[in-house]
C-alpha cells in the first residue's frame, strides 16, 4: 500500500511556453507562441501521450525538456530538480535521466556508426564503465530489444526500419533513464512492424519502470500504450485525462473531431452489415466505416 | 458498374541484366466507373509499381509487361510514346503523396490547374483560367477565383492536395490513380480528402485505384481491396468479405496489427519479421518465412490465386488450395 502511494513525479511540467522569433525584417521581430501555459507531470512507471495534430505544438514540448527548444516561461522539474532556463545547460542537466527516441530512425542514427558503437556512445560519454563492462552491458540491451549479437556489427543501412528503431530504443534505455521521450516512434515503419515496436516498449516499461512522453497524431497507437493522454490545439493543452476516458468520452469539441476523423477497420461491421457497400452513399462519416 | 480499365498479368522487373528480379508479377487491376478499387500493401510489395506500371511511368532501370492492359477499347501497351502521353493527365490522371513535392512553387494554383486543358483541350488561357476557378470551386476551395491566383506555399497541405485533384480532374478522366493521397496529411484533413474523392466518385463515375499502405483508409471509402505482398496480389474482393473474413494469414495479420481507438489490445499481435528484403526471396509464397502457419510447399511453390467464395480470391496452400491441386500452375 505504502508502496503504492509512494510514486514519484518523474517530470512536472508548469505553464511551460514556448516561442519562436519570427523573421519577419529587422525592426519587426515578432515571436510565434508554439506552446502556450502547458501544465504536464508524469509519475514513475506510467505513459502519457501528447496528441495532436501538426503544428499543435506536441514536438515543441518535448524538444522544451530535453533543452533544444527556448524557454520563454515556466518551469520543468525532472526527479524534483527545476531544469535552467537556458537551453544548453538544460541538455547538460537531464541526459542522464530523459532520452528521446525519435520519428526517423534513418535520421536519428550515424551512417557511419556500428549498431554496438551506437548504443556504447551514451555509456561513453555519460557514464564511467570500463571497456568490458560495456561490452556487456550491450549484449544485454541487444537482448533486451530482440536483437542479437549478430547486429553488433552491422551498419544502419543494413538494418530494417524495425532493427533501426530497435536500436535507437536500445541507445535510449541504455544509461537507464527515468523518461524516455518517444516523438511519433513508429510513424515510419511499416504497420506490421509498428505493432512489434509498440509491444517491445510495453514490454520494456514493464521490466525496466521506465516513464515515457509519447507524441503522436494516431489515436490507435495511443489507445493501446498510453494510461494518460493529453491532447493539444493550437499550443494549448485543451482536454487531459485518462486514455479511456479522454478517447471513450471526450470533453473537448477539439478531441471529438479528432476522434471523428480517424478510420478504424471495423470487421464486425463489414461482414454484418451490407450497407457498407455503401451503394450512392456519398459523404460517408468515415468514423462510421 | 463498367469496366474501364482491364490489366492483366501485370509483371514489373529491375535490376541489371545478368539478374533481373520481378518486383510485380502476376497481378491484375480492373477498374469500374464509379468505384474505388484498393491496393493496400506495405512496404516492398509492389504497390507503387503496379499503379505506375498502368500509366506506362515506371522509373528508369524497370520494365514492364502485361499480357492485357486495355483503357476501354484503346491498348494502352499497343500505343507509342507519343499517343500515351495525349491519355496521361486526360483519361487517366494521378495524384501522389506530397502535394508540394508535385506542384510547381513558381507557378500559380490556377496556371496549374488549367495545365492540362490548355495541353490536352488546347483551351486558351483565360478560358482555362475560367474553368479552373470552377474546378477549384468543385474541390470546396473557397472564393475560387482569388485563390486561382494564390502560389502553393501559400497553402496549407489540404488544400495543396485539393489542388491536385483538380487539377487531376480537369479533363474529366475516366481513371483517377490515387497514390497515398492522404498519407501526409492530418487525420481531420485526411478524413475531408478521402470523402471528396468519393464524392468525385460518385458524381463523375469515375474509376479510381487507390494506392495505400492504410487498412483502415481503404475500409473507409474503397468498394474493392487488392492486398498485396512481395509483389503479387494474396487476396482480393468487395471490401466488406475481405475485411469480414480475411483468409489469407497476411490480411489476418496486417488486420490483427493495427492499434485501434476502439479499445485496448495490448500485445497487439505483430507478425514477426519485415515486409522489407522479401524482394531477395524470389519463389514459393513470398509471406511463407513470416508466417505462422507455413507448411513445406509454401517455401517451394508460389500458391495461385483461388476464389474462396464469389468474387473473393486468396493465394494460400493452406487456407485457400486449389480445387485440383495437381493442375495448380508452376510458380515462375
Amino acid at each position: 500500500m505504502t508502496e503504492m502511494e509512494r510514486v514519484s513525479t518523474v517530470l512536472a511540467i508548469r505553464g511551460l511556453t514556448v516561442e519562436y522569433p519570427v523573421r519577419a525584417g529587422i525592426l519587426n521581430s515578432r515571436r510565434h507562441r508554439a506552446v502556450n501555459a502547458v501544465d504536464l507531470s508524469i509519475q514513475a512507471g506510467q505513459t502519457v501521450a501528447l496528441v495532436g495534430e501538426s503544428g499543435s505544438g506536441k514536438t515543441s514540448v518535448a524538444r522544451a525538456i530535453v533543452g533544444l527548444a527556448p524557454l520563454s516561461a515556466g518551469s520543468i522539474e525532472v526527479n524534483g530538480q527545476a531544469l535552467d532556463r537556458h537551453g544548453n545547460a538544460r541538455l547538460r542537466q537531464v541526459r542522464r535521466t530523459v532520452q528521446m527516441v525519435f520519428q526517423q530512425p534513418g535520421g536519428s542514427l550515424d551512417p557511419r556508426m556500428s549498431v554496438s558503437q551506437t548504443i556504447a556512445e551514451p555509456l561513453q560519454y555519460l557514464t564511467k564503465m570500463p571497456a568490458n563492462a560495456m561490452r556487456t552491458r550491450v549484449s544485454e540491451l541487444l537482448e533486451l530489444v530482440g536483437l542479437g549479437e549478430q547486429h553488433r556489427g552491422r551498419r544502419p543501412r543494413e538494418l530494417s526500419g524495425g532493427q533501426r528503431q530497435r536500436v535507437a530504443i536500445a541507445r535510449a534505455i541504455a544509461i537507464s533513464p527515468s523518461l524516455v521521450i518517444c516523438d511519433e516512434p513508429t510513424s515510419s515503419l511499416d504497420v506490421s512492424v509498428q505493432a512489434q515496436i509498440i509491444n517491445l516498449l510495453s514490454r520494456l516499461q514493464q521490466e525496466l519502470h521506465l516513464a515515457y512522453l509519447f507524441i503522436s497524431h494516431d489515436l490507435g497507437v495511443v489507445r493501446q500504450i498510453a494510461e494518460v493522454t493529453a491532447v493539444m490545439h493550437l499550443g494549448e493543452i485543451v482536454e487531459t485525462g485518462p486514455t479511456d476516458r479522454v478517447l471513450d468520452s471526450p470533453r473537448h469539441e477539439y478531441t471529438r473531431s479528432l476522434l471523428a476523423a480517424v478510420p478504424a477497420v471495423d470487421r464486425d461491421a463489414a461482414t454484418s452489415d451490407p450497407a457498407v457497400d455503401r451503394d450512392g452513399a456519398s459523404g460517408d462519416d468515415p468514423s462510421l466505416a | 458498374m463498367v469496366l474501364v480499365l482491364e490489366a492483366r498479368g501485370l509483371r514489373v522487373e529491375v535490376g541489371p541484366s545478368h539478374s533481373r528480379r520481378d518486383v510485380v508479377r502476376d497481378v491484375s487491376v480492373l477498374l469500374y466507373s464509379g468505384e474505388i478499387t484498393a491496393l493496400v500493401g506495405e512496404t516492398g510489395s509492389g504497390k507503387t509499381m503496379t499503379a505506375l506500371s498502368l500509366l506506362r511511368l515506371l522509373p528508369p532501370g524497370a520494365t514492364g509487361k502485361s499480357s492485357t492492359l486495355r483503357l476501354g477499347d484503346v491498348d494502352l501497351a499497343a500505343l507509342p510514346e507519343a499517343e500515351i502521353g495525349r491519355i496521361r493527365g486526360s483519361r487517366i490522371s494521378m495524384i501522389f503523396q506530397d502535394p508540394l513535392a508535385a506542384l510547381n512553387p513558381v507557378r500559380s494554383v490556377g496556371f496549374q490547374i488549367s495545365e492540362p486543358l490548355r495541353a490536352h483541350r488546347r483551351m486558351n488561357g483565360r478560358d482555362a483560367t475560367k474553368r479552373a476557378a470552377e474546378l477549384l470551386a468543385q474541390v470546396g476551395i473557397p472564393d475560387p477565383v482569388y485563390n486561382v491566383k494564390r502560389y502553393p506555399h501559400e497553402l496549407s497541405g489540404g488544400m495543396r492536395q485539393r489542388v491536385l485533384i483538380a487539377a487531376a480532374l480537369a479533363c474529366d478522366p475516366d481513371i483517377l490513380i490515387a497514390d497515398e493521397p492522404t498519407t501526409a496529411l492530418d487525420v481531420t484533413v485526411q478524413a475531408q480528402i478521402l470523402r471528396l474523392v468519393r464524392a468525385e466518385t460518385e458524381r463523375r463515375g469515375l474509376a479510381v485505384l487507390l494506392v495505400t499502405h492504410d487498412l483502415a483508409v481503404a475500409s473507409t471509402i474503397a468498394d474493392r481491396i487488392q492486398v498485396m505482398y512481395g509483389g503479387t496480389i494474396v487476396e482480393r474482393g468487395k471490401t466488406r468479405d475481405v475485411l469480414g473474413g480475411p483468409n489469407h494469414p497476411y490480411t489476418r495479420g496486417l488486420l490483427d496489427s493495427v492499434p485501434t481507438v476502439r479499445k485496448k489490445l495490448t500485445p497487439l499481435r505483430a507478425i514477426p519479421g519485415s515486409p522489407e528484403g522479401v524482394a531477395a526471396i524470389q519463389r514459393g509464397c513470398r509471406f511463407a518465412p513470416r508466417c505462422a502457419h507455413a507448411i513445406e510447399r509454401c517455401a517451394a511453390v508460389e500458391p495461385p490465386l483461388v476464389e474462396v467464395a464469389p468474387g473473393h480470391e486468396s493465394r494460400c496452400w493452406v487456407f485457400a488450395p486449389p480445387k485440383d491441386v495437381a493442375s495448380a500452375p508452376e510458380s515462375s
